[in-house]
């Protein structure tokens, strides 16, 4: 019977430590040093302070995991940081729960809520604003040392700026900078990409390029990219490259025309059975000291208190000081029109 | 399947046991002996088949019924059924000509509306983009400005409405595309996974628009193909040569082979993403000998996935040829070489042949294996080394199609089944080993 | 080199012998290089997945044990080897049990439909881990047991179960009955005639197929990545995703440490290989 016994011991012993390992709660973000950010400033204070615990997870952006979990109605993830021009979409596609306002806690300067924070930060109710950040592009000074590209037409620009140029695998951004790049005004972007041939000037611009683009999936690959001489020139949240500058010294350049401005939010996956949990950790973490603590990756706070905890030295890396010479992202375009360029752009990119 | 199963079950007991004498030996019995050997058979058949249940059920929940669900659903969409049945319903008396009667277009409007408000109308339009491309932006944006109307309007002139916010409701190619989606049982997705559509009056054709899967699956084969190729002709002339070794060497040898065989698949594709990374040692060493001035680009590509794959799929090969090989005797080469003919010959008319079981069992198995690989082409293929695994990953993840990803896989499913059936038939699937 | 060459080689039979063994050689080099470069480069005080020039020149301070200490200071990587070992372990447990049974009853002569049983159990072998993950999610997630530890130990038990079935067929093939007949005719019942005789007979093979089923759990990422929550990441799914998207040294000595474990795997198939053929040798005498 010795085998036996030892194989009941063992289903036994597997059985028993099952619960050990039950997580309280999973938050989901991008990764890299922005998710470090997150970690230091947010998910190690509210487990420090409430005792919870947190699996915080890495997650590349989009809304494909999101919809994955609610349509197969098996919930895996509580609370996620969701980027605006993703927001609305899953919003109005009904993949995240509405946000009470009256869980937000004054500013540590006594501002109530919903005057301290930005109103684009609570814009959806589908969401509470984390960061302002945007989508810049970067190049490797020792590549171009004469100076690399100025503007998103150069980006666009393989003959005067030869080399790999690295960009996330998604259309959004991508085809508003097409645009752009093709001489549309940046305030009529997404008027012409509204139409059939707007968005056939779009592909075509893409298509100029298409040869010399390495396509990546998550934010945290664009500064590896840069390193390790896979791309030239990176498209990135501005908020990485500073990071790499400012933290490993590396010798990267910003660029921020033509910078596309967004805003990332905390969003509650709909159907979670943590919600109560989730109001304690969106409340706890969109206080005024936690999002200043953002500006380690060059992202700005959300709150208005939250300003004059702000390293006057990190204020001319943020997306704000640049917003003349940049777009907003429009969550509402991408919401009507996110299905269905994303199954052109998948194509396209298939041909 | 069947074959790959005998080689173990034949088995013969030098003495058969004292029951099955019983059972076997019925000339000489009484009624009632051949009647209590026939219980006991009964018996023992329903002993074997206990042992064997729980297994049966166990697979039956954890394998079977997730396949069959997968089958099922690459033909069952119910999920526009659910979100507009009122409009479907009157849509089925439409004969497809023209426009639908105001009524209908109303009465949709209203659904719209209805669906926009409860956060739903965004499934409804990423159901009908895939039957309609483009279908979605149409519908999101006029539920948008719908649910900003007043519900009263909408329920009246919703006809007008919808002819107001967009030009496309006055096309009949999106109310085709309702009831088309509308059907719960369907064979779009299996259409979609050929390149095939309907035209307009029904008809099939092929896709008219970019075709992908055809060619992706070609690609699939073409690689599996290329690797099982590879395989062969670095595979067969290590076992070959491995076979020839006195049996103490050829076991310290045959550790180079099954390391990495017992060796994590992630930790083989990984080794090499350091190989062939731009940065990585295979480039590093070039420049540093001298041989290219600036890294090549090996990783994300195509030939990252076939030397990969080659290289992971390598013990597959070489393990049942080397089984193989240590049973065919030498003195068979030796003596045909010995009587004067050409090793080339002596090999091709004597060694192959004994070989081929191994040659063949190898071959399946590395050709079914890529065929179906995902991981290292998600990882070190780009977007060139895709093979079929990862559109389907890709439908299950990224677009969310599920009835497509589930044809794509029923017809991934279909091949391989083929594949395999075919193998056994003609060089027998029975020879598998893995030393 | 020298070789005896047989009497009848002529010059180029001697040349084609040197190239084939220069060849295999060539191809063990190709099979065993890539995993083993991994092993100094773990060692890399530098975030690169390449040798640095203090590497090549052997200086010590260009070598480090950073990356180990970094996945112990990870709990994401602590939890996925906890999760990697616990699911492997339940997984094996259940593949060896349900398949030894199964496998006794499939030797059986009386068993009837066998080729279509067999021909079924052995299908988790053949279909693609795609296709198993894609319907595993329909069906799991139906039944509420997606991304809980009960749907990957189902998942993995049923991928391990073909292992133990052909090692523990094959064992059983060896084994003469006519010893278990002995014990039952000297009176012992048929489970307890099971459990002396032919248990510890079979034992080689049932420990080398659980062996199998466990490295098969070990090993899968396909179906964790498809169905395991963030509480289920497993050693592979950790890794799949540090690959994907961050790239950075702490995978190579994850990866190290897998090759050690792969080393003790080959070292205890080898020694029950030994051992069953001892205890056949004592069968069949």
């Amino acid at each position: 019977m010795k085998p036996m016994k030892r194989l009941l011991a063992a289903t036994a012993v597997a059985a028993l430590a099952l619960p050990a390992a039950a997580q309280d709660m999973t938050v989901v973000s991008f990764g890299g040093a922005y998710g470090a950010a997150q970690r230091t400033h947010m998910i190690d204070p509210f487990m420090a302070a409430t005792g919870v615990n947190i699996l915080f997870e890495d997650y590349s952006g989009g809304i494909a995991e999101i919809k994955a979990q609610v349509e197969a109605g098996n919930i895996l993830w509580d609370v996620v940081d969701i980027e605006v021009i993703d927001l609305e979409r899953a919003c109005s596609e009904g993949l995240l729960e509405v946000i009470p306002r009256d869980i937000l806690p004054p500013g540590d300067d006594g501002t109530p809520a919903l005057e301290d924070f930005y109103p684009e930060a609570l814009a959806s109710e589908c969401g509470v604003g984390v960061i302002f950040w945007s989508t810049i592009f970067a190049y490797n000074q020792n590549v171009f040392p004469d100076g690399g590209p100025k503007t998103i037409a150069e980006l666009f620009d393989t003959e005067a700026f030869p080399g790999p140029r690295a960009l996330r695998r998604r259309p959004q951004v991508n085809m508003e900078w097409a645009l752009i790049a093709d001489g549309v005004p940046k305030d009529e972007v997404y008027a012409v990409l509204s139409t059939p041939e707007g968005q056939q000037r779009a592909f075509a611009k893409l298509d100029s390029i298409r040869d010399s683009v390495v396509w990546f999936d998550s934010w945290s690959q664009a500064p590896v990219l840069l390193n390790d001489g896979g791309a030239v020139i990176v498209q990135s949240a501005n908020g990485r490259i500073f990071d790499a500058v400012v933290q490993e010294d590396r010798p990267f350049e910003m660029v921020f025309d033509g910078q596309l401005f967004d805003l990332d939010v905390w969003a509650i996956v709909r159907g979670t059975d943590k919600i109560d949990l989730a109001h304690e950790f969106i409340a706890f973490a969109t206080g005024t000291v936690p999002l200043a603590g953002m500006q380690d990756v060059a992202y700005g706070p959300t709150r208005r208190s939250s300003n004059p905890l702000v390293d006057p030295a990190v204020v001319p890396f943020l997306p704000s000081s640049h917003i003349d010479i940049g777009l907003k992202a429009d969550g509402v375009f991408w919401a009507d029109f996110g299905e269905t360029l994303g199954e052109q752009f998948n194509e396209w990119l298939l041909r | 399947m069947a074959d790959a199963a005998t080689t173990p079950t034949d088995m013969r007991p030098a003495t058969p046991g004292p029951r099955a004498t019983a059972a076997t030996a019925d000339v000489a019995l009484t009624p009632a002996e051949r009647r209590a050997a026939r219980a006991e058979l009964r018996r023992n058949r329903l002993m074997a088949f206990l042992l064997v249940t729980p297994l049966l059920v166990f697979l039956t929940f954890a394998f079977i019924a997730p396949i069959a669900t997968m089958l099922f659903r690459s033909v069952h969409s119910p999920a526009v059924a659910e979100l507009i049945p009122a409009t479907l319903e009157r849509l089925s008396e439409w004969d497809g000509q023209g426009l639908p009667d105001t009524a209908t277009r109303t009465a949709f409007a209203s659904d719209l509306r209805t669906l926009f408000a409860e956060r739903r109308s965004g499934r409804l339009g990423e159901e009908i983009n895939r039957v309609l491309p483009g279908a979605s932006s149409t519908i999101q944006g006029t539920a948008r400005r719908l649910n900003a109307e007043d519900p009263d309007a909408v329920a009246a002139s919703g006809a007008e409405m919808l002819s107001a916010l967009n030009p496309a409701w006055d096309q009949p190619d999106i109310w085709r595309a309702l009831q088309r989606a509308g059907q719960v049982y369907t064979d779009r997705f299996f259409l979609t996974a050929l390149d095939l559509e309907r035209t307009p009056e029904g008809a099939i054709q092929a896709r008219t628009s970019a075709r992908i899967y055809i060619d992706l699956y070609t690609k699939t084969l073409r690689m599996a193909l290329t690797i099982t190729v590879l395989t062969i002709l670095l595979g067969y002339p290590l076992a070959f040569f491995l076979a020839q070794q006195p049996s103490g060497r050829a076991n310290m040898l045959i550790i180079f082979v099954l390391l990495p065989f017992w060796t994590s698949l992630l930790v083989r594709t990984t080794a090499w993403i350091a190989l062939l990374q731009t940065n990585g040692v295979v480039n590093s060493t070039l420049m540093a000998v001298g041989i290219i001035g600036e890294p090549l680009t090996l990783l994300y590509t195509e030939f990252a996935t076939v030397l990969a794959m080659t290289h992971i799929l390598l013990p597959f090969m070489v393990l049942p040829l080397y089984a193989v090989m240590k049973g065919i005797d030498p003195s068979y080469m030796r003596a045909a070489m010995s009587m004067g003919a050409r090793p080339i010959r002596a090999w091709w008319s004597v060694y192959l042949p004994a070989s081929l079981p191994g040659l063949s069992a190898g071959a399946m198995l590395v050709f079914i294996i890529s065929v179906g690989y995902y991981i290292t082409p998600a990882l070190v293929g780009g977007t060139d080394g895709q093979m079929i695994s990862n559109l389907i990953a890709f439908h299950m993840q990224q677009s969310n199609n599920w009835g497509l990803a589930a044809a794509l896989g029923s017809l991934l499913l279909a091949l391989i089944l083929v594949i395999y059936f075919a193998f056994d038939r003609f060089v027998g699937a029975s020879n598998i080993k893995l030393g | 080199m020298k070789r005896d060459w047989p009497a009848y080689f002529t010059f180029w039979h001697k040349l084609g012998a040197l190239s084939l063994s220069w060849f295999s050689f060539v191809v063990l080099f190709f099979l065993i290089l890539p995993i083993l470069i991994i092993v100094p480069l773990s060692f890399n005080v530098e975030p690169f997945f390449s040798f640095t020039e203090g590497m090549l020149r052997l200086d010590p301070a260009a070598y480090s044990l950073r990356w180990y200490r970094e996945i112990l200071a990870n709990p994401n990587w602590i939890l996925a080897i906890q999760n990697s070992f616990m699911i492997g372990i339940a997984a094996t447990v259940i593949a060896t049990v349900l398949g030894t049974l199964a496998a006794v009853g499939m030797t059986s002569r009386y068993m009837p439909f066998k080729n279509l049983i067999m021909a079924v159990m052995l299908a988790p072998m053949i279909v693609p881990l795609i296709i198993m993950a894609a319907g595993m999610f329909f069906f799991y997630t139906r039944y509420n047991i997606a991304g809980t530890y009960i749907g990957i130990i189902m998942a993995h038990a049923a991928l391990g179960i073909p292992f133990v079935m052909i090692s523990v067929m094959a064992t059983l093939s060896g084994f003469d009955r006519a010893l278990y007949h002995a014990g039952l005719s000297m009176g012992a019942t048929p489970v307890r005639a099971f459990m002396d005789i032919t248990v510890p007979l079979i034992r080689p093979g049932v420990i080398s197929g659980a062996l199998f089923a466990f490295v098969t759990s070990f090993d899968e990422v396909v179906i964790v990545i498809f169905l395991a929550g963030p509480g289920q990441r497993t050693i592979p799914r950790q890794m799949f995703a540090g690959l994907r998207e961050q790239i950075n040294p702490t995978i190579l000595a994850v990866a190290t440490l897998l090759i050690f474990v792969s080393v003790l795997f080959l070292i205890s198939l080898e020694l029950l290989r030994r051992r069953s053929e001892r205890l056949r040798g004592i069968t069949e005498t």
